[in-house]
């Protein structure tokens, strides 16, 4: 039984990792097929920095996220707090619409938002993006807040307020330090989430206004060279200074919550 | 009155945003769901059940069927690889768990055109699936993987095997192992107690992994794309080309409507089964 057990963590792990790590052997490859092996080139990687199209497409991503994150952040921040420490008419109506982004299909969220673009006459661009990526950002930037406040108990803020703070001094002098991991790992999910997507941006964004994942999507639509093998390695390199980060701020939060006991 | 000052000014942006920006906009698709399309791919504002009526043409069916089954066997094969997977997870020394589970959430983390585009390098003809084989056996074929059903079902399940793994690790991880033992001091096999106590208790995991694979995989719109090749239509590529090349916005519109409604029925029995294994292990 443990053998069978073994035999398929072992499969699963390399179900996961052989294709991630082919993209990344076949980016050093200096043959013009993408998946025959010539040789060893740093090449690919010289002709990314040359690449202006690519240079643009990084920059609206980033440019995309950064805000797109910073909205989403400070608004799920606000619901999450809206919804932990208040009791009010239309809670869980508001709980349920706030998690329906995540929940109904990415194409749907997207196609109804061009329609809604074309009605309004609200031109696409790069801030149609930022608003469709915000609508899923808070949703998910409430749920790790949200998960954060209902870490610690509040009677830090009852005391502080019994001490005579008024309750904007006992929200950034508490409260805030007590979930700024939280906040931070919110946004850092955002912030990728807003990276990587695919889908909503390639329906919300107006002709010229290319991200990294729609540059990379009319790649291998149109015409697959070995430079799409580095494009891929240097994201992958990317994301896992993500996740170390990310972790790095969920290993703080309990570490904290830790202190408070 | 204070309170109230505060609760208005922490919850307007929130539900500002979801009413002007999720809300309004699914009610277009509703409306536009029930107009005509019009000569030049723009719309006539003419009411019409035609768009659904439509949707029951053989043609459609077909595409919704396959594109739920599809689902339904992703589902399945991420349950079967990941329970175990993460069942052996669970009970790995703590040591060196964190780094074992790292390596699952490293993909989860990656871009999701990235990993779907690694299946091509390997798939396509000359790719390097059928180069390895072609190397060990002498007279392999190259075999034909890439654009067809097989492709999109492993990409799907590459895609979203994280997500099922995720939380069936968190379920099984808090799984109170005196449980088992007590089980088994009464005298149940050890096949008895997994699927007596094991199983029942991580009902909610597998429920939540379920949800979390099904859900994005029914109306999967990329892998399709780019590991089928537009050969084989999912109900995703259909509202894309309604959108994109068709025009038809309309017909598109009651497609996705018929969509949501697919992923709400299965949320609405995800939390009745949730609520139901929650009464079970309370009684």
């Amino acid at each position: 039984m443990k053998r069978i057990l073994e035999v398929n963590i072992g499969l699963v792990y390399l179900f996961l990792y052989v294709p991630i790590l082919a993209v990344v052997v076949f980016s050093f490859n200096s043959g013009e097929q993408i998946s025959v092996w010539e040789g060893f080139t740093f090449g690919w990687y010289v002709k990314l920095f040359e690449d202006a199209a690519l240079w643009r497409a990084c920059r609206n991503s980033l440019m995309v996220a950064g805000v797109a994150t910073v909205i989403a952040t400070i608004i799920g921040t606000t619901a999450a707090l809206a919804i932990e420490r208040y009791r009010f008419r239309f809670r869980t109506v508001l709980m349920r619409c706030l998690y329906l982004p995540i929940i109904i299909p990415d194409i749907v969220l997207a196609i109804a938002l061009l329609i809604f673009y074309v009605q309004t006459a609200i031109p696409v661009g790069l801030i149609s993006v930022i608003i469709a990526h915000c609508v899923f950002n808070i949703a998910y930037v409430t749920i790790v807040v949200r998960a954060r406040l209902q870490g610690y108990d509040n009677t830090l803020e009852e005391a502080a307020r019994d001490l005579g703070a008024n309750e904007w001094q006992t929200f950034w002098r508490i409260t805030f330090p007590l979930i700024a991991p939280g906040i931070i790992g919110g946004a850092l999910l955002a912030f990728t989430l807003s990276i990587d997507d695919f889908v909503i941006t390639f329906f919300t964004a107006g002709v010229g206004y290319t991200t990294l994942s729609v540059h990379i999507y009319s790649l291998l639509k149109f015409g697959i060279t070995p430079k799409i093998n580095a494009i891929s390695t240097m994201l992958l390199a990317n994301s896992i200074v993500f996740i170390l980060l990310f972790l790095w701020f969920q290993g703080r939060t309990s570490t904290t919550q830790k202190q408070e006991v | 009155m204070r309170r109230n000052y505060h609760l208005f000014v922490l919850l307007f942006p929130v539900v500002f945003w979801l009413v002007c920006f999720f809300l309004l906009p699914l009610v277009s698709v509703f409306i536009y769901s029930f107009i005509e399309r019009g000569t030049y791919g723009g719309v006539r504002w003419d009411f019409t059940l035609e768009n659904y009526r439509r949707l029951f043409d053989g043609l459609y069916l077909g595409i919704l069927w396959r594109s739920v089954s599809t689902a339904f066997v992703c589902t399945a094969v991420c349950l079967l690889l990941g329970y175990p997977f993460a069942y052996y997870l669970a009970r790995y020394r703590p040591k060196h768990r964190n780094i074992l589970l790292l390596l699952v959430v490293v993909p989860f983390w990656t871009n999701f055109l990235i990993r779907t585009y690694a299946w091509i390098l390997i798939l396509r003809t000359e790719g390097l699936l059928n180069n390895f084989f072609g190397a060990v056996f002498p007279n392999w074929g190259p075999l034909e993987l890439l654009n067809t059903p097989l492709a999109v079902q492993i990409g799907l399940v590459y895609g979203y095997l994280p997500f099922m793994i995720l939380p069936l690790y968190a379920a099984l991880e808090q799984l109170d192992m005196s449980l088992l033992e007590a089980a088994q001091d009464l005298g149940a096999s050890p096949r008895r107690a997994f699927w007596h106590v094991t199983v029942p208790l991580s009902l909610p995991g597998i429920l939540a992994g379920s949800m979390l694979v099904f859900i994005p995989t029914v109306g999967a719109f990329l892998t399709p794309d780019l590991l089928g090749g537009g050969k084989v239509s999912y109900i995703g590529n259909v509202i894309e080309r309604q959108f994109k090349t068709a025009r038809d916005w309309p017909f598109g519109s009651a497609l996705s409507f018929m969509l949501m409604g697919i992923v709400l029925i299965g949320t609405v029995l995800y939390f009745r089964a949730l609520q139901g294994s929650e009464s079970a292990e309370s009684s």
